[in-house]
């Protein structure tokens, strides 16, 4: 042994240097996908960097409450898509998922078009974290919480 | 660590241990499923698609945990060489492909009526799917290492440098914008009404001692065809040896 260490505590060091290392790698990795990565563009990046009318892109936020029309043909809907700091309008002809609602996720595929509607091909819905029986939906938050109470 | 790196201690522990792991873990998954698909109540916006959750998250987690217990067997084989180590690393590895399997199939059927399609290249459900590539790789490479006669530090190593998707698949849906939710269940705290959330924890316990159990047949199969060989081969040269002499006689 010229080292002075056990092999055991030599593996021990080794190992550790190469998760270190692969760790490291795999942050440096992640952090330079941190753009590339993300599903969808929010209207705050969308606005800053509009994307050319030709490219196909991802917008995802909240559909905003109060923003969701329908045209008189019946089918196309337009509505405001929020992140709290910028909002873009956006305009689809289809048929919605189930979890389509105001004041819930939205991501629509499509382009954003020259006028600056995001003209969309399609609609994904996105739930949130939060898991609430049907029955406490129309309650206030005081009545959740005693209703919530009373099952513990 | 060391007092059961003999496999007859281990053994006689895990003669008792799995039966009793399957048994109890299939009794709380089945009563949680069964309350989950029964009883449980409808969701606000999601209806009644939420009560896949009880099968899609625990089995998502334990996906995860079946590489972290290889990840963690495969560091105590490289450094303590620990003789059990290797063999708890190839038992965890089949289970946890499964559970990750099945992850990605409920997680594909909820996805539709929740999300209105089947499959997205996300962060979170494209690094899940590598994830069950990692899985495959490492079946593949352990059974390849058994056959050639190889060290079994080699999967060791593969078990090691695949750790690192586990934060990635964590991290997926906080680093970066992804159509799958953020996590309900945080530390300490939870998202998640009473109604779902316990039901949800029973059939996570009851899942992961489902794991332990067949982790534990697993390994303890192994060790009966490590046995096996070793039985053949002492007897294949006791016959050559006794041969041997009977010809110089």
């Amino acid at each position: 042994m010229t080292s002075g260490l056990k092999p055991k505590h030599q593996r021990l060091v080794l190992v550790l240097l190469a998760l270190v290392a692969i760790i490291g790698a795999g942050t440096l990795a992640a952090w330079a996908l941190r753009n590339q990565a993300s599903y969808f563009y929010v209207p705050k990046e969308m606005m800053a960097n509009p994307p050319s009318p030709d490219r196909g892109v991802r917008l995802g936020g909240m559909v905003k409450a109060g923003s969701l029309k329908t045209d008189p043909d019946g089918v196309t809907i337009r509505f405001l898509v929020d992140d709290g700091e910028a909002e873009v309008p956006v305009k689809f002809s289809g048929i919605v998922p189930d979890l389509f609602v105001e004041g819930s996720g939205v991501v629509a595929e499509g382009h954003l078009g020259a006028d600056g509607t995001f003209v969309a091909d399609n609609l994904l819905a996105k739930h949130d974290e939060n898991y609430v029986p049907r029955e406490l939906q129309d309650m206030t938050e005081a009545q959740k919480r005693m209703a919530i109470e009373e099952t513990n | 660590m060391h007092a059961f790196a003999n496999p007859k201690r281990f053994l006689s522990l895990a003669r008792w241990l799995t039966p009793l792991l399957l048994v109890s873990g299939l009794l709380l998954a089945g009563a949680a499923l069964l309350y989950g698909l029964l009883w449980a109540p409808a969701e606000r916006l999601q209806g009644d698609s939420v009560r896949i959750l009880f099968l899609h998250v625990p089995t998502a987690w334990l996906a995860m945990g079946g590489w972290s217990a290889i990840a963690i067997s495969s560091l105590v084989e490289l450094v303590w060489r620990h003789p059990l180590a290797s063999l708890a690393a190839r038992a965890s590895a089949v289970p946890g492909a499964v559970f990750t399997a099945i992850c990605l199939a409920t997680g594909s059927l909820w996805g539709r009526p929740a999300w209105g399609t089947w499959w997205v290249w996300d962060g979170r459900l494209t690094s899940m799917l590598v994830l069950l590539f990692l899985y495959f790789g490492y079946i593949a490479l352990a059974q390849a290492v058994d056959r050639e006669g190889a060290s079994s530090r080699i999967p060791a190593i593969f078990g090691l440098v695949g750790a690192i998707n586990i934060p990635i698949i964590h991290y997926s849906v906080i680093w970066w914008n992804s159509l799958h939710q953020p996590p309900s269940i945080t530390a300490g705290k939870s998202a998640m009404s009473p109604e779902f959330l316990i039901p949800l924890l029973v059939a996570t316990f009851g899942f992961s001692l489902i794991f332990g159990g067949v982790v534990l047949a697993r390994m303890r199969a192994l060790l009966a065809e490590i046995q096996a060989e070793a039985r053949l081969r002492r007897k294949a040269l006791g016959d050559s040896a006794s041969r041997g002499r009977g010809v110089t006689a």
